[in-house]
């Protein structure tokens, strides 16, 4: 339990970090809260020859509004964001279910969704709200949104050299309704499968977490009341529910329909 | 700025309790082993070493963190502050330690630095804190002998002495 040797840099600024990434190569890792990274180190499930600590970089440590969007840097912890008082509705209900307050003080909003657990809520949030990834390496700049970010589990777009400058997640409008729910073994572990819905109008769309590698996305432009039982056993069946350790994909198929019925009946009342 | 070799040990210097102490560590140190060997403060426990179980929690400029999902050279400049802090004097208990002897709120205490110090954060930040946010807190701690019964009984009974402004309890 005690990680494989490993240079450290404590990067000062954003252009030390990605120079050392760009020199570094595949075998350098940003460090960011830590919450993830940390236990993969320490089970040597990774074993890079650098760190590179980000946590410093006063530049990438303030959360701003740009653009009708809410744009969250690398540094920002996940408490930070839980802590503002005008948040968007979807992350105040998701927030509180990303690990504990112990891991949420140190673990950042970006690192969530550069580890892109297929069970994380942020990445789920990200796909729902069609977020977008501020992403740069010494010499370029580029723009991901979120259903293209996510690759697999725990495999992203980002490419050796590149890390995560800020995520942007679009400001709520007034006619968006909001739910968020999940089922987990304990509150604050990772969820078995996590669903989140967005109303505008009659348009329904709903991610699904948990199940397939990345998260899973839905819409319809309308769904009648009557027809919501089906969508959501059709939606069910369609995903790559499998059995493990956490539970069958009978379970998981089960609970994609009591949880879609739930947050559909929040957004829709 | 330069990178920290990883055969190479480093200084680190922290405020650990209100005191300036230092020590060495290669990058690979967690923090938990740089805080009980290098430091020699033993208060803080290990139980999974990968951010499960609560046991090493501690604050680290005054913010909840896992001693084992931190290495030293990390907080190399920082204010720590761990079990060893809460009580105010030799011989005394802070009132949240009075109350988790009272309410027999540990039994072999391997839990007990941990869940001290996230409830001694919390009671800090929010003195009206009610049972519904205590629960959210420990939720962060695994506790496998006393059962989190007492521990609940016993952050409420602080919380509500703590709020009389009964600091001797
Ligand atoms: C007990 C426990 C329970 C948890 N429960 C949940 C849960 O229920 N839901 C959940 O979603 N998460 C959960 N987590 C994980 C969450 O806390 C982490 O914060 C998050 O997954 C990673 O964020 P981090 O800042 O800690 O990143 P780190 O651990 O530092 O990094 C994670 C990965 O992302 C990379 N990375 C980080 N930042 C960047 C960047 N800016 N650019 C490029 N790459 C980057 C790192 O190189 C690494 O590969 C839990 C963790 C623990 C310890
Ligand atoms: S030892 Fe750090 S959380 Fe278990
Ligand atoms: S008192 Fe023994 S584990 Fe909690």
């Amino acid at each position: 339990m005690k990680p494989a040797p490993f240079d450290y840099l404590r990067a000062d600024d954003i252009s030390a970090a990605l120079s050392a990434l760009h020199d570094a190569g595949e075998d350098a890792r940003v460090l960011a809260g830590g919450q993830s990274l940390g236990a993969m180190l320490n089970m040597r499930l990774a074993k890079p020859s650098l760190l590179i600590d980000i946590m410093h970089i006063e530049a990438l440590g303030a959360i701003r509004e740009e653009k009708a969007a809410l744009v969250i840097p690398a540094c920002v912890t996940q408490e930070a964001l839980l802590r503002r008082s005008d948040l968007h509705p979807l992350l105040a209900k998701a927030l509180p279910w990303t690990g504990h307050v112990q891991t949420r003080a140190r673990g950042t909003v970006c690192g969530s969704i550069a580890h892109a657990d297929p069970s994380a809520e942020l990445p789920l949030c990200l796909a729902l709200l069609g977020g977008e990834v501020s992403i740069r390496s010494r010499r370029k700049r580029r723009t991901v949104q979120a259903a293209d970010f996510f690759r697999g589990m725990m495999l992203t777009d980002l490419r050796p050299g590149e890390m995560i400058e800020a995520v942007r997640i679009p400001l709520a409008r007034k006619n968006q309704r909001f739910a968020f729910t999940e089922i987990g073994r304990r509150h604050g572990d990772f969820a078995i499968v996590a669903v989140a819905a967005m109303r505008e109008g009659d348009t329904l769309r709903l991610t699904v977490g948990g199940v397939n590698d990345t998260p899973a996305i839905r819409e319809w432009a309308t769904l009648d009341t009557a027809d919501i039982p089906d969508a959501l056993n059709d939606l069910a069946w369609s995903l790559d529910a499998r059995d493990d350790l956490h539970a069958t994909a009978r379970y998981r198929r089960d609970l994609m329909r009591n949880l879609g019925r739930i947050v559909i009946e929040e957004v829709s009342s | 700025m330069t990178t920290l070799a990883a055969t190479e040990t480093h200084t680190v210097r922290v405020r650990l309790n209100g005191r300036a102490v230092e020590g060495r560590a290669t990058p690979r140190m967690l923090l938990t082993d740089f805080l009980r060997h290098e430091l020699h403060a033993t208060g803080t426990h290990v139980g999974c070493e990968h951010g499960v179980c609560g046991a090493c929690t501690i604050r680290i400029d005054g913010a909840l963190a896992r001693s084992c999902l931190a290495y030293a050279v990390q907080v190399d400049g920082a204010t720590i502050e761990t079990v060893e802090s809460l009580a105010p004097e030799r011989g005394r208990l802070s009132v949240l330690q009075t109350a988790f002897q009272r309410h027999h709120a540990l039994q072999c205490g391997f839990c007990t630095a941990g869940i001290l110090m996230s409830l001694d954060t919390l009671l800090g930040a929010e003195p009206d804190a009610g049972e519904d946010r205590i629960r959210e807190v420990l939720a962060g701690h695994l506790c496998r002998c006393t059962g989190y019964q007492p521990i609940i009984r016993a952050a409420l009974d602080a919380a509500a002495r703590l709020r009389e402004g009964d600091a001797d309890a």
